[in-house]
């Protein structure tokens, strides 16, 4: 540490060649950089990382053992399998209907495409819980849907295709918002020059247009995927709930904190956060190569 | 570019068949999927008639639901929106070490489930959580009460201001802030008068979009309420508990309550898009 009479040290001399490391903060004439950064940081802690070390910390109070037992308890395994699992798959049916309707929207111009555009958000603003039960309605035995699907044996409420819908509901806004603004910005010339040179319509789409999309495609389902897979309200009214076949892994961190078990309720929400932070940064990768495919 | 003409088609369909299967196909998944649901809970609320309806409303257990989900917003929105505009602020006009850090980290809470959102309370300030023991000593509640239900809203809904603020006034620079400071203006006055008039729109819809989640959250209040009507019951809890007791008018109309927020919100949304498009983050111009 200097004090302000030291001998203030000798500057390195600055070559371009040789870019300078950020100091830990820049001067700057602007004030208030101790207040916003202060506030920011001390409630940060409070609101997100406290909290959430705590989450990292309870598991292993029952030691590793007790962690791998909780986890690898046939009912906890199999709400992993089932959360993880369609979400997956809902997440990837997402990804052809999320492209209809962006380019859709993009494309061509009809009455209500406005409209259209702005329900899009529609199961973003709609809570989830109201979600839950007009799902359930929609697609239980006695409902519309569910009593059509009936007559051809099929289950649609209170069975996995339950919860394969409402996390399409769910996830759809997300591949739509991904896909709209890239398709927006579209080169246009490119596309007329593929045309020109002789492409097809159907090369046209699949060697010029879907190419460019890929990064934005993968982020879309992707981030469907991440709130798929931790989705609670839409998912516990439709989903029948039932043992082994059902049930979803943030039901089951519910029930282990209804039996006052802690411990068994973090490892679960714990693995949920790696499972979902490994597939997270799995997908980055594949994001990163096609974008450095698409560019070269 | 305007709004107009950006949203303009861009290659001219050439193929009129196609276009129009396409147009239908959307039409029919949006009208089957998204709208489909939101027609159900007005259907259902009303399916015995409008006094059954606003009888269903003027229930006691009601109107102190919506009483508390009314005050866990005013108090959680709020707290977000200071938030928001402090990061901004920080992470705009200043160059820091760490950025990236604290910008992920902002974003964090909107990649955890909102049932873990609600058990990291429990594990710090439920009965054999961290602070259990001192909370019971001292004679104060956080579950299953309503601190509880507010520091799990507030966790849900944490980024919502700060992401709308953050890519704007990082757009927008700080040469206006710099300009009015050498011209004499106080940090205040600069804050007030220059920074707070270019990003009103984009609080505004920040805020928007904080309070439509605030209020209609049920995962992570679900944990930490314990349920107790009357009590800490927010709306979509109500909802939960009427459903549950199969009274299915009950559920449906507190429902279509929440729902009415979210067409609300969706219109307000809409419009500071197309009328403010220029002063919303490049994401949500249309």
């Amino acid at each position: 540490m200097t004090d302000r009479f030291s001998v203030p040290p000798v500057p390195r001399p600055v070559t371009d060649a040789w870019p300078r490391r950020p100091r830990l903060v820049e001067h700057s004439i602007l004030p208030g950089l101790k207040l916003s950064l202060g506030i920011t940081l001390v409630y940060l802690t409070l609101i997100v990382l406290l909290p959430l070390a705590a989450l990292a910390v309870r598991p292993w109070e029952i030691g590793l053992d007790g962690v791998v037992r909780t986890l690898s308890d046939p009912r906890v395994a199999s709400a992993l399998r089932v959360s993880f699992g369609i979400s997956l798959l809902a997440a990837l049916t997402n990804a052809p209907l999320g492209l209809l309707i962006a380019w859709t929207l993009t494309r061509y111009e009809f009455p209500g495409r406005r409209i259209l555009d702005a329900l899009v958000d529609l199961p973003f603003a709609l809570p989830t819980a109201v979600a839950g039960i007009a799902l359930t309605a929609i697609y239980s035995p006695t409902g519309p849907v569910g009593a059509f699907a009936a007559q051809f044996g099929i289950k649609t409420a209170y069975s996995p295709i339950g919860i394969f819908i409402a996390l399409v509901f769910i996830g759809l806004p997300f591949v739509v918002r991904s896909v709209q603004p890239v398709m927006q910005d579209l080169d246009k010339d490119v596309e007329e020059a593929a045309q020109t040179l002789g492409a097809t319509d159907i090369q046209r789409v699949t060697r010029v247009v879907l190419p460019a999309l890929a990064p934005a495609l993968l982020s879309g389902v992707s981030l469907a995927f991440a709130r798929a897979v931790g989705e609670y309200g839409s998912v516990i009214f439709i989903a029948g709930n039932m043992p082994l076949k059902t049930e979803i892994a943030p039901l089951l961190i519910v029930i282990k904190l209804e039996q006052y078990d802690y411990a068994g309720a973090a490892a679960i929400g714990l693995a949920m956060l790696a499972i979902s932070f490994g597939a997270l940064v799995a997908m980055n990768a594949v994001q990163i190569y096609l974008s450095r495919r698409g560019r070269a | 570019m305007t709004a107009a003409t950006s949203s303009e088609p861009m290659v001219r369909v050439r193929l009129p068949g196609v276009a129009l299967v396409m147009v239908a196909v959307s039409v029919l998944v949006m009208a089957g999927l998204i709208l489909l649901p939101l027609y159900v809970v007005f259907h259902e609320a009303l399916l015995k008639g409008l006094p059954q309806y606003l009888e269903a409303l003027k229930e006691p257990d009601a109107i102190s639901a919506i009483r508390l989900t009314l005050l866990v917003a005013a108090i959680a929105v709020p707290l977000n929106a200071v938030f928001g505009v402090a990061a901004a602020w920080a992470i705009s006009k200043f160059e820091f070490r760490g950025k990236s850090v604290l910008l992920t980290l902002i974003d964090l809470p909107f990649s955890i489930s909102p049932v873990v959102s609600g058990l990291v309370w429990v594990l710090l300030f439920g009965a054999q959580g961290l602070f259990g023991q001192w909370l019971l000593d001292h004679d104060l509640k956080v579950i299953f009460a309503v601190p509880g239900l507010v520091l799990a809203t507030i966790l849900v809904t944490f980024p919502f201001v700060a992401r709308e603020l953050i890519p704007l006034m990082q757009q927008q620079g700080a040469d206006e802030e710099a300009a009015a400071l050498t011209l004499g203006a106080s940090g205040f006055t600069t804050f007030r008068r220059v920074t707070l008039p270019n990003i009103r729109w984009a609080l505004l819809y920040g805020v928007l979009l904080c309070n439509a989640r605030a209020m209609g959250e049920f995962g992570a209040v679900s944990v930490v309420s314990g349920h107790i009507r009357g009590l800490t019951n927010t709306l979509p809890l109500h909802v939960e508990v009427l459903y549950n007791d199969y009274d299915s008018v009950g559920a449906f109309a507190a429902a279509s309550l929440l729902a009415g927020l979210g067409i609300v919100t969706l219109v307000l949304k809409t419009v500071l898009e197309w009328r403010h498009s220029g002063e919303l983050s490049a994401g949500r111009k249309h």
